[in-house]
């Protein structure tokens, strides 16, 4: 737990500290494995024929470069310029793709032949089964009983890419427990297999790792802003589970006069709501009771139900270099509604939270005339059917 | 309270050739629970394993993680598990094993203080790795207290050296790659892994993970110093089985390991 002074985003140290983040609390059983993950990642992301690879799949398969799309019409109802990185238009329909293009690549390169993964909304499972496909690896993925429910044809996907599902049944059966799941796994068949973490959580390496993969979503960001705008966005704003997306994107604007902004949702705000802890092997801003034990998120996205975050968050709200707000259910439907009516995107529920901080704070936070990025982080078919009937029930639509 | 320093009793134990038998209990998980403790000391064993439950155990298959919703459940903290161990009147030495959050949350200093005023003289925390382990290492030793190691079949020779030097109390060699949980002969692993750390320690090594009846805790033995049993006995007591079931199969589990002792 030293103290270095760091650049924003750039590498954590040797031991995986952003500031007094991250680290790497796990069983002995598992050290190994972590150690010769953050081998291999080094050596990959040191060869240029990885990087490559890794493009030219996000290429001619995941559908890179995503475009950006300039919202005419909410722009003016808000007074901003609102931009949207289009990661729903990604292969699978959500920016999971970038991140286990990368890790099943490196899960051959390490010579192993199966991977497991943990999902929530089921978006990083369906991207994971079908990076396994793609690649040939056998693939089971982890995911919350109240989750296989909230998102049942997303566990359908994935079985049809060929994946098996595995439903947890323990704790608060979402997405905490399926990531304990995976672990608990991951500690009795390491030699075979890899353990695709679906975001920057986790033991070092994998906050940093997940962060690389996904910051090629950032990079092409800034490019196109560039070209846009001339310029770089005055906010950029990304809804934050563990916060991949959000840490892919800012990665490309860290350096820059932007401000960065992360949304959670406010059921399981970990930078507002909690303190500092140890989970899932880092050292991060955990939602916790006096005694440290953990607590249950709540939130009507699954992506979102999680009581911790990626430790560079935490580290990048303490030094204050991006800051971290909530919105809640209720917004979010709203925020969901209004994109698809105004602008012909459903998005899918979690950048509903970035979009609800955007539409609330346009005019007072958000100076009127202000260019502002949000990254689209993935589509909303996963999630009308949730929607729908939270609607119904409140008495619209049919 | 004080009890016997957990590394000075064991050592004792070895030296006398004995084979060292350290059952799990899980703290807080029924009305009877320090009965419990008292007459797994009685029955014979060496040192007692208490755990401390937390909503995350990532290391605990199913037996174990329901023992700790049981108890969590019916409000165990670790200041109520401390408070209850305090009361104990033991001469066997007592093991907390939990997970680093709650050391965390309350403190090193006060966590480790605590432990001692209440006559804990060990303390293993599974999720805390030797490379975060300095903190907690240096809190422990100001107020006497050992903190135990693990050391699991995929550790490398050079790991295992570094984690055998600075283990305390004992060294928890990781009878299979998994988590905790009953399991048939098989999948264990205890040769390789009991052979790894010998060179590099003289504590006793007590083999744990996976082992669950009397004859794996014989064969263990043969190679390790000690065996630890953890799911095998909160399952009995998950099953209502109480202070005597546990009595029962720990008198069972020490006659083996007596009966090695005696094979020679
Ligand atoms: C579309 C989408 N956005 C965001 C997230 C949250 O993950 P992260 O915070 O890692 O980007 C998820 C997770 O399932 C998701 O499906």
């Amino acid at each position: 737990m030293t103290e270095v002074v760091q650049t924003p985003m750039a590498e954590p140290t040797k031991a995986g500290w952003f500031g007094d983040f991250g680290g790497r609390f796990a069983p002995e059983p598992l050290m190994p494995a972590c150690l010769e993950l953050e081998e291999a990642f080094r050596d990959a992301w040191a060869d240029p024929v990885f990087h490559a690879e890794f493009e030219e799949v996000l290429h001619s398969f995941g559908g890179r470069p995503t475009p950006i799309t300039h919202c005419k019409r909410l722009s003016e109802d808000l007074g901003i310029t609102l931009l949207l990185k289009r990661e729903d238009l990604a292969h699978t329909g959500s920016h999971k793709i970038n991140n286990v293009i990368g890790q099943a690549l490196l899960t051959k390169r390490m010579g192993k032949s199966k991977m497991i993964a943990e999902t929530g909304a089921g978006q990083h499972g369906v991207a994971s089964a079908t990076a396994a496909a793609l690649l040939g690896l056998e693939c089971t993925v982890y995911m919350g009983e109240v989750d296989t429910q909230r998102q049942a044809l997303n566990v359908f996907r994935m079985e049809l890419l060929g994946a098996t599902v595995h439903p947890v049944t323990s704790g608060s059966r979402t997405l905490k427990d399926a990531v304990n799941e995976a672990m608990r796994t991951w500690v009795s068949h390491v030699a075979d297999t890899h353990y695709c973490l679906g975001s920057v959580m986790g033991p070092h390496p994998f906050p940093w790792m997940v962060r690389e993969f996904q910051s090629i979503l950032g990079t092409e960001a800034r490019e196109q802003s560039q070209s846009m705008l001339d310029d770089v966005p005055d906010f950029v704003v990304a809804c934050v589970g563990g916060g991949s997306n959000a840490a892919g994107m800012f990665s490309g604007f860290a350096n820059s006069r932007s401000k960065l902004i992360g949304v959670e949702a406010l059921g399981g705000a970990a930078i507002a709501s909690g303190i500092p802890g140890v989970l899932h092997g880092m050292m991060s801003q955990i939602l916790q009771d006096e005694e440290g034990q953990i607590l249950e998120a709540h939130s009507i996205s699954a992506g979102l139900d999680y009581p911790g975050i990626g430790p560079e968050h935490a580290h990048l709200a303490s030094i204050g270099r991006a800051i971290y707000s909530t919105a809640d259910d209720d917004e979010v439907l709203d925020a969901l509604e209004r994109l698809s009516n105004t602008e012909g995107i459903i998005p899918a529920l979690e950048p509903s939270h970035a979009l609800a901080w955007i539409i609330r704070e346009a005019g007072r936070q958000i100076p009127k005339g202000s260019t502002v990025l949000l990254n689209m982080s993935g589509r909303g078919d996963k999630d009308v059917a949730q929607v729908r009937e939270i609607l119904q029930a409140k008495g619209r639509f049919q | 309270m004080s009890r016997p320093r957990l590394e000075v009793r064991l050592r004792e134990r070895v030296a006398a050739k004995q084979k060292l038998l350290i059952p799990y209990v899980m703290a807080g998980q029924s009305e009877d629970w320090l009965e419990t403790v008292q007459a797994i000391a009685d029955a014979g064993a060496d040192a007692i394993e208490i755990g401390l439950p937390f909503s995350d155990p990532i290391m605990d298959g199913p037996v174990i993680q329901e023992a700790a919703v049981v108890s969590l459940e019916r409000g165990t903290t670790p200041q109520s598990v401390l408070n209850d161990l305090g009361r104990l009147e033991l001469d066997t030495p007592l093991v907390v094993m939990t997970y680093f959050n709650l050391v965390y949350r309350a403190g090193l200093d006060r966590f480790a203080g605590r432990l001692q005023e209440v006559g804990v003289t060990g303390c293993i925390i599974p999720d805390l790795s030797l490379e975060e382990f300095g903190a907690w290492e240096k809190a422990a030793e100001r107020v006497g207290i050992d903190p135990v190691l693990l050391v699991a079949p995929s550790t490398s020779t050079e790991r295992a050296k570094a984690i055998c030097e600075r283990s305390r109390g004992f060294l928890y060699a990781v009878g299979r790659m998994g988590v905790t949980g009953e399991r048939d002969d098989a999948s264990l692993e205890v040769d390789a892994v009991v052979a790894k750390v010998r060179p590099f320690t003289t504590l006793p090594v007590c083999v744990g993970v996976g082992v669950s009846t009397p004859e794996q805790a014989a064969a263990v033995v043969r190679v390790a110093d000690g065996a630890i049993v953890g799911s095998a006995l909160v399952r009995r007591l998950l099953e209502g089985g109480g202070p005597e079931g546990a009595a029962t199969f720990i008198g069972e589990l020490r006659s083996a390991l007596d009966g090695v002792t005696l094979d020679g």
